[in-house]
């Protein structure tokens, strides 16, 4: 995809090498997204700094959007505060998540990485954090967890041996939580719910990996089926 | 002073350079105060902070293009602060200066309600973007305090001097009543309770800020 198609990130942080350190981290996962740090004052001691977060933002944005993380309290302030300045059609395409610095930023990086628009971008850091519930909460209530009957049923599974040279890791990860999301019903890789982008890339697993798919609401089976496919299928990289 | 030149006496340009320049000394003279009331509950930073920003400030007081208006200087100084201030009072200052600017743009010398406009419009700016109310220790407990002050004042038709000097007084108690405030918003409040006991820096840093202002009101009337 085009560079230009892709979100931007913003890591501010009070830290000019906790910047630079947690975009280390996320580039490892998304190497293509334009990653951008806001550190430090101006003159590099610890603080935040309207000048760096500002400039940050306009080296982010190719034009599809900007999604800004935050450590600490004032840096959200100095975020916000450098946001009232930017031109209204700049404005409407950057967004503050609130969302763990870390934890945000890889998140939002990864789903940048496989090409989300800028409110996919700014769930995936949201939901970064808290184990997954904003995943739950775009589910409808009626569909959410197991239903009443299927809680007794019989698990259904599939076992699969990753074949694609990354494993479950990043853009691959992202693909099967995106799919995953599409569905209501509750599914598991290896027991880790496969709405939770962390967790699943967590796991660790690797090309030659064995990965059980699995669900215990039956409403569920054609979930696990498309997840099985697009595991088997080496999410593209045959 | 005849009751003339009594009549004439609005805040202009002369004051709002006064009044910065007094803030700069005030932030330099209670760097180390403010400094030590920071590193109580907070990261120990907001003296230094204050101080470079209004430092930063004074050389820019000398490129004010002429026909400049109180506006025009508080405006410079919230970008000046926003950039240079590298703490939460950076944003917090500079959005105050900013929003008050607006709130008496183009006016070449202001009158009490004016002051009041630009006390509420100052303080409203510091609460949408700090997101504190009354009593969570910060310079809101200053800031709210003053700004009651200055409208009974003007109600009252106060000028624009004792309405400010009415501003200070109750910004400097609002300090002093944050001392047994438990912090519930800025960096104190990873303290909780143990942050009881002191004063909120911010809180203290706006008390000098208007005690400047009014300082250089009524130097002003009695030139």
């Amino acid at each position: 995809m085009a560079d230009g198609d892709r979100i931007g990130i913003v890591v501010v942080s009070h830290s000019e090498k906790l910047a630079a350190g947690v975009i280390e981290l996320a580039h490892q996962m998304a190497p293509n997204v334009r990653i951008e740090p806001a550190g430090g004052t101006d003159d590099g001691r610890i603080g935040t700094s309207f000048e760096r977060v500002t400039t940050a933002i306009g080296a982010a944005d190719a034009g599809a959007g900007v999604v800004v993380l935050c450590d600490l309290g004032s840096a959200i302030l100095t975020a916000e505060t450098a946001m009232d300045f930017l031109d209204d059609d700049v404005r409407q395409r950057v967004r503050i998540a609130d969302a763990p610095l870390v934890e945000g930023t890889v998140a939002a990086s990864v789903a940048a990485e496989s090409g989300d628009p800028l409110e996919g971008v700014v769930r995936a850091a949201e939901s970064a954090g808290g184990g997954g519930t904003a995943d739950l909460a775009d589910v409808p209530a009626e569909s959410a967890g197991a239903s009443d009957d299927g809680s007794s049923g019989e698990p259904i599974s599939r076992r699969i041996t990753l074949t694609n040279s990354d494993g479950l890791h990043a853009r691959p990860a992202a693909e099967l939580v995106k799919l995953a999301s599409t569905f209501p019903q509750r599914v598991t890789v290896n027991g880790i719910d496969a709405k939770s982008l962390l967790a699943i890339m967590a796991l660790g697993l690797v090309k030659g990996d064995e990965v059980e798919i699995a669900t215990e609401d039956p409403a569920g089976a054609h979930a696990v089926e498309a997840l099985a496919e697009l595991a088997a299928s080496g999410f593209g990289e045959h | 002073m005849g009751p003339i030149g009594a009549a004439a006496v609005g805040l202009d340009i002369t004051w709002a350079v006064d009044w910065v320049r007094r803030s700069a000394d005030s932030m330099a003279e209670h760097r180390i105060e403010l400094i030590t009331l920071d590193r109580e509950i907070g990261d120990g930073d907001h003296g230094e902070n204050m101080d470079r920003g209004f430092q930063a400030v004074l050389p820019k007081l000398d490129d004010l293009p002429a026909g400049s208006t109180p506006a025009d200087v508080l405006k410079m100084v919230a970008t000046t602060l926003i950039s240079t201030v590298g703490g939460a009072a950076g944003p917090l200052y500079g959005t105050a200066y900013l929003k008050g600017s607006v709130a008496i743009a183009g006016e070449a010398s202001i009158d009490a309600s004016g002051v009041v406009s630009f006390l509420e419009a100052s303080r409203d700016g510091i609460v949408a973007r700090g997101k504190a109310e009354s009593g969570d220790k910060t310079m809101v407990d200053a800031w709210t305090p003053a700004v009651d002050a200055a409208r009974s004042a003007a109600d009252g038709g106060a000028s624009a001097a004792a309405t400010l000097r009415a501003a200070a007084d109750a910004a400097a108690s609002g300090a002093v009543a944050t001392e047994p405030l438990v912090a519930r918003k800025g960096r104190a409040s990873y303290l909780g309770e143990r942050s009881a006991g002191h004063r909120d820096p911010g809180a203290q840093s706006t008390a000098y800020l208007l005690e400047a202002a009014a300082a250089a009101a009524s130097n002003g009337t009695s030139a």
